[in-house]
């Protein structure tokens, strides 16, 4: 165990209303909890990789958008969460999946459009759906699932349970007009959800800097007093500490909680991006000085874990993806019946 | 162990690309993540990036080779000092090829079919006389009488009792949780109103009009109606989207629009329109039943009609079911919500000049009741469809497909249809009452196919 210091960022320009600093005392470091954290980036890093393989060779088709680098994020959010919480995010959703426990075999399997995957081979990478593990999709269109999270979050507070919902978005989306109406809703019915701002700098080509005349987007919920907290999103255990704070206001009934995770992907937008809007010491500098799994791995390391026990860990990860990765290839192509089915549930 | 780098598809169209520069060498070291070559599309230039970690023991394919195909070995990635001769023999194409979509082999298992009891035809015993209003609203309150899962929320559907009074008392007998206004933002309530039956509550959506639902109409239809379909049948969305739907009386182009046919295009939803008062309430009842997406397309000008309707505390009508008004023998015609007005008024006229017309009221759009639209034209031979809407690609288009479809062998003259004109609704009231269908017009399109 070592003390750590709290690790939540904050900008500096102050907003009395709406901004909240992280806690004052951090707490140890838990072993486990890193190690578990550790193996849950990793996992992800190694799918995502993965699949971006398999769509080199024309194994996934269509759109595909890689999560890599931003894995603390939803790895972080979800060591704050209880069974019975919501999630739900866009169309780069292959993390939150594995996130919430989804099967990788399953998720890959979508990916390849088989029989196997989530959506039966009908979603694809950007529509998968598990009810069960609390993962509400997977949307394909930007900003729409701020509004669903919103109403998933009405939802919980119709039923009078203390669950709330990760709606989590890019900064992309943030300038969307339903997100700024699902705040001012949240706020209006007091929802239990938390807005995740996914920050990766860029909406597809376009910096934040070209798309949104707000710069801390930790306070675009200020108008409406939703509470805003930017969060070093490569630290998966100040993503975890902002994660808690926000989930406890909402299950106090406090209404809505906003998230700003500075983060990055080191991919393109999707698989077809040349990334001619970065350069490529840009992408270098936060993978080799920011990177999560980096950062996870030396503070095991500092804890006492042994170069051969990370080893195992990664070779178990490998041989899980590939396992993923041969069902995925494995399982047959939906069949042709399932074209006519689930179009309406039957009365 | 060593491992070929493929050639890799970098967009869902890419079939070959340029090789045009190696960034490693022979005997480098190649870590996950390492950019190894640039390749140039028609499109871009793109870097590829090593998957796998190793030392690249061989380039198989040089810089400034064109039309490379997808797939194919460009390097080999192995372990320091490994023979290159030990390395797989390359592969063929191991693209899966898309397969072309199959024909469909019988009637779609969904989408078209009637719901199944309750029969439209039961006899539900006394009656009495009510408004298309207090029907929707008795609907309503029976409904969430029975399900505490079912809530309304809308613009001033609670305190202001409606906008056109359809919630009228909802708010004293369920509350501010279940009765439900909301800000004027449509897009935001709508989907947030999807997200909480994605969880499986059941809202009803009233649109103060359905113009306003343009602003919403992505989340109708492509969280609404597509997530069943898109989740392998895990994620249904039981809601009703409700309000009035076309011209009401000189509110011009924007407030008077027929959404019947943007709706009903789409796989996924039902589409419901209403006529009378007994229709309102059994429709509404059953749609806030359906497990499905339904759009539901009141008329403000029938709002305050009166029709007699089954006191029955249980009276419900099946979606799906259309309804024959009048019977008749020489001509067919088919309308749905105050279009069938318009029809009964030009069957009355058409009797006194020796002609039997039977009305078809639709009730539901989508699915569309086919089999009493074909026994009904076998009957008589002939057929007009009366709608509010535009005429291209409206609902008498897709009738007199369907109708050239199932029945061209007993059509004595082409299907034709009626309906609102090809202009946006002007304001003027001479000029609006020339832009949307009136008796005559149906009379004259009838005597036409004699």
């Amino acid at each position: 165990m070592a003390a750590r210091q709290a690790r939540s960022t904050t900008s500096a320009k102050a907003n009395p209303v709406a901004r909240m600093r992280p806690g004052k005392s951090a707490p140890a470091i838990d072993r486990d909890e890193l190690l578990a954290a550790y193996s849950k980036m990793l996992l992800i890093r190694r799918f995502e990789e993965k699949a971006g393989q398999l769509y080199g060779m024309g194994l996934v088709g269509g759109f595909c958008h890689l999560y890599i680098g931003q894995e603390a994020v939803v790895t972080g959010m979800q060591l704050a969460l209880e069974p019975g919480d919501q999630v739900i995010t866009s169309y780069r959703d292959h993390g939150h999946m594995i996130a919430c426990d989804m099967d990788p075999k399953g998720v890959m399997a979508e990916l390849t459009g088989r029989s196997g995957g989530y959506s039966h081979g009908k979603g694809g990478s950007m529509h998968m759906f598990s009810k069960e593990k609390g993962f509400y999709g997977g949307h394909g269109i930007v900003g729409a699932q701020v509004s669903l999270g919103t109403g998933l979050a009405f939802a919980n507070h119709y039923r009078g349970n203390d669950r709330v919902c990760l709606t989590y978005f890019g900064e992309g989306a943030s300038s969307q007009g339903q997100v700024f109406e699902s705040f001012n809703l949240a706020a209006l019915m007091k929802l239990p959800v938390i807005f995740i701002i996914e920050n990766n700098r860029y909406g597809m080509g376009t910096n934040i800097e070209r798309a949104s005349a707000s710069h801390d987007l930790s306070q675009n919920g200020a108008p409406w007093h939703i509470p805003g907290m930017q969060v070093d999103g490569m630290d998966v255990l100040a993503v975890k500490q902002a994660g808690e704070q926000a989930v406890a206001h909402c299950r106090a009934g406090k209404g809505p909680f906003l998230l700003e995770m500075k983060t990055y992907r080191y991919r393109g937008h999707s698989m077809s991006d040349p990334a001619k809007y970065r350069t490529r010491e840009e992408v270098q500098k936060m993978r080799t000085e920011h990177d999560c799994i980096d950062l996870a791995r030396k503070e095991l390391e500092a804890l006492g874990m042994t170069e051969e026990a990370l080893k195992r860990i990664d070779d178990d990860i490998k041989k899980r993806i590939q396992d993923a990765a041969d069902f995925a290839q494995a399982s047959p192509e939906p069949d042709e019946a399932e074209l006519w089915t689930d179009i309406l549930v039957e009365a | 162990m060593s491992t070929e780098v493929l050639m890799p598809a970098l967009s869902p169209t890419m079939t070959e690309g340029k090789l045009a520069k190696w960034l490693k060498k022979v005997g480098d070291s190649v870590k996950s993540g390492d950019v190894l070559a640039e390749i140039e599309t028609d499109k871009a230039t793109m870097e590829v990036e090593a998957v796998d970690e190793g030392e690249l023991l061989k380039i198989l394919v040089p810089e400034g080779t064109d039309n490379v195909a997808v797939n194919a070995p460009i390097a080999v990635l192995g372990t320091r000092g490994e023979s290159v001769a030990a390395s797989p023999a390359p592969k063929g194409e191991a693209k899966a090829e898309p397969k072309a979509a199959p024909e469909p082999k019988a009637a779609p298992k969904s989408g078209s079919k009637p719901a199944p009891a309750p029969s439209a035809d039961k006899d539900w015993g006394p009656t009495s006389e009510i408004t298309v209003r207090e029907a929707l609203r008795d609907a309503m309150a029976a409904e969430m009488r029975r399900d505490g899962d079912v809530f309304l929320m809308g613009e001033e559907v609670a305190q202001y009792q409606g906008a056109y009074k359809i919630s009228q008392g909802l708010l004293d007998e369920f509350g501010e949780k279940r009765v439900i206004d909301t800000p004027i933002t449509e897009h935001g309530f709508t989907g947030m109103a999807v997200g909480a039956a994605m969880s499986g509550l059941k809202p009803i959506v009233e649109f103060m009009t359905f113009n306003f639902a343009m602003q919403a109409i992505d989340q109708i239809i492509n969280s609404a109606a597509k997530t069943l379909y898109m989740s392998g049948g895990q994620m249904g969305c039981p809601i009703v989207f409700r309000g009035p739907n076309g011209a009401a009386a000189r509110v011009a182009a924007q407030h008077s629009q027929c959404y019947a046919s943007w709706y009903a295009h789409c796989p996924g939803l039902k589409v419901v329109a209403p006529y009378s008062a007994a229709d309102a309430k059994g429709l509404l009842r059953a749609a806030i039943r359906d497990p499905n997406p339904v759009i539901f397309l009141e008329n403000e000008i029938l709002y305050g009609h009166k029709f007699e309707v089954p006191t029955d505390d249980d009276f419900i009508l099946p979606i799906g079911q259309a309804k024959i008004e009048r019977a008749g023998e020489d001509v067919t015609i088919i309308a749905f919500s105050l279009m069938v007005d318009v029809a009964l008024k030009a069957a009355e006229l058409l009797d006194q000049q020796g002609i039997s017309a039977e009305v078809i009221n639709l009730r539901t759009i989508r699915p569309l009741d086919i089999e009493t639209i074909v026994a009904s034209v076998k009957k008589t031979s002939r057929v007009v469809s009366v709608e509010e809407g535009w005429p291209f690609a409206g609902i008498g288009a897709e009738i007199a497909m369907q109708i050239t479809e199932h029945a061209f062998d007993w059509l004595d003259a082409p299907p034709t249809r009626v309906s609102g004109l090809d202009v946006p609704m002007p304001y003027a009231a001479n000029l609006e009452k020339l832009a949307l269908p009136q008796p005559n017009w149906v009379v004259d399109a009838v005597k036409k196919l004699f």
